[in-house]
């Protein structure tokens, strides 16, 4: 960070950057308007009749895969400018020395603003719980992290709509400031591996975060852009595919008795299903989507998604560097419970 | 010059350590590159996020693979 300057010759001009994303903003919108009649008039040009099945499954193709990838563009931009300003030094200061409680509510948060990739969770646990950084606080940022993110809110948003992105978001910061404060209470500290344990009570490497040119910031929102849209895009286009083909072909209700609200083992066995599982929200979210077209309960897909990417196999092999195996046990039970409650609780209410 | 590639392997780190070969290379800079997987070693520098890159014992850059223009200016 403290070299940003040699990315930003004077030369650029933090105005002309903003008057051109201002611009870029009014196409979004303007294209994002047109869309239903640009996606009719695609169609149109197809020898299908719009009426028939497979006409009114290619205006649907052509509908979502667009609008989902706008949307996502849009905010992974926006996501990208704003983490500019929480680096994870930020984070730790922010967090260092804050009691439960209002320390698991913070964290949660930051953990969703924080650029956060898995291979630095490892350095980031350590950064964290060295600097002072309450155990179960810092779990609350873990969980929080990966599960709460905006490339599953804007798929949630754009595939299955606005009220589960919501409800995802709300009870997905609520489980891990529930299962990080949990943690805490435990009283775990014994249990991290030993060598962990000696650091802490080493002082941090004090390091300073520079100030950031806004050209800086704008050209972190590409970067992200460039990096996760580059990632993501292709599980979009095969997920909602897969989506129109499942909404044609699978018969309606086969679901309902296997992940129905019924079927009370279900959500128990989605949790399972779930933990193996790695991928990420882009890979999931489809999967989800059509479940729940089929008649699965909104709980037991939700505490799916949750398990699949809250509980994921490779980042308890990452963090067994640094947990001990009763820790990472009690992390899987902890996590594994509050999704448990989670999807229940759903199923219960809906 | 020292360089220092701190990550765990992941493909950003691999990228980073390319990068750095690719300008030393161009620009015939003598350097002594060295990547370090060792996570003892890598939080030991005080790095939260990598790939990060130290030279002569200072960490210069952090969280990601850094632009060739950085590096030309390390190198230079």
């Amino acid at each position: 960070m403290s070299l940003i300057s040699h990315e930003n010759p004077p030369r650029e001009n933090p105005w002309l950057w903003s008057l051109a994303l201002a611009a870029g903003l009014v196409g979004w919108v303007a294209l994002y308007r047109e869309l239903p009649a640009l996606s009719a008039a695609l169609v149109r040009l197809t020898p299908l009749d719009p009426a028939s099945p497979a006409g009114s499954a290619l205006a649907f193709f052509f509908y979502d895969v667009p609008k989902v990838l706008m949307l996502l563009g849009l905010i992974v931009f926006a996501m990208g400018v704003l983490r500019s300003f929480f680096a994870p030094e930020r984070t730790r200061a922010l967090l260092a020395g804050r009691r439960a409680g209002v320390g698991n509510v913070l964290a949660a948060l930051l953990g969703v603003v924080t650029p956060f990739c898995s291979c630095s969770a490892v350095p980031l646990f350590i950064g964290l719980v060295s600097a002072g950084v309450p155990l179960g606080v810092t779990f609350s940022f873990l969980i929080a992290a990966p599960m709460v993110n905006e490339v599953a809110l804007v798929l949630l948003f754009g595939l299955v709509g606005w009220q589960v992105s919501a409800v995802y978001f709300g009870f997905g910061l609520g489980l891990a400031m529930v299962a990080g404060w949990v943690i805490g209470r435990l009283g775990l500290e014994g249990w991290l591996q030993p060598w962990v344990r000696d650091l802490l009570a080493t002082a941090p490497a004090e390091a300073e975060v520079a100030a950031m040119p806004l050209v800086a910031r704008y050209r972190a929102g590409l970067t992200a852009l460039g990096e996760i849209f580059g990632r993501v895009w292709i599980w979009v286009i095969l997920g909602i595919a897969m989506g129109a083909l499942i909404h044609g072909y699978v018969p309606e209700g086969l679901m309902v008795r296997i992940m129905g609200a019924e079927a009370w083992w279900s959500v128990p066995a989605a949790v399972a299903l779930g933990i193996p599982m790695y991928t990420n929200a882009a890979g999931v979210i489809p999967i989800v989507e059509a479940l729940l077209g089929k008649g699965a309960a909104l709980g037991t897909v939700l505490a799916f998604m949750m398990s699949v990417i809250a509980l994921s196999l490779p980042e308890m092999i990452i963090l067994r560097q640094v947990l001990s195996l009763r820790l990472i046990a009690v992390f899987i039970g902890v996590v594994g419970a509050g999704i448990l409650a989670v999807g229940y609780l759903f199923n219960m209410l809906f | 010059m020292d360089i220092k590639v701190l990550g765990t392997g992941c493909a950003k780190c691999r990228a980073t350590v390319d990068l750095i070969e690719k300008i030393a290379a161009e620009t015939g800079a003598e350097i002594a590159l060295e990547k370090v997987e060792e996570m003892r070693a890598i939080v030991g520098y005080g790095v939260m996020s990598t790939p990060a890159v130290v030279i002569d014992g200072k960490v210069v850059h952090k969280g990601s693979v850094p632009a060739p223009e950085m590096v030309r200016g390390w190198l230079a």
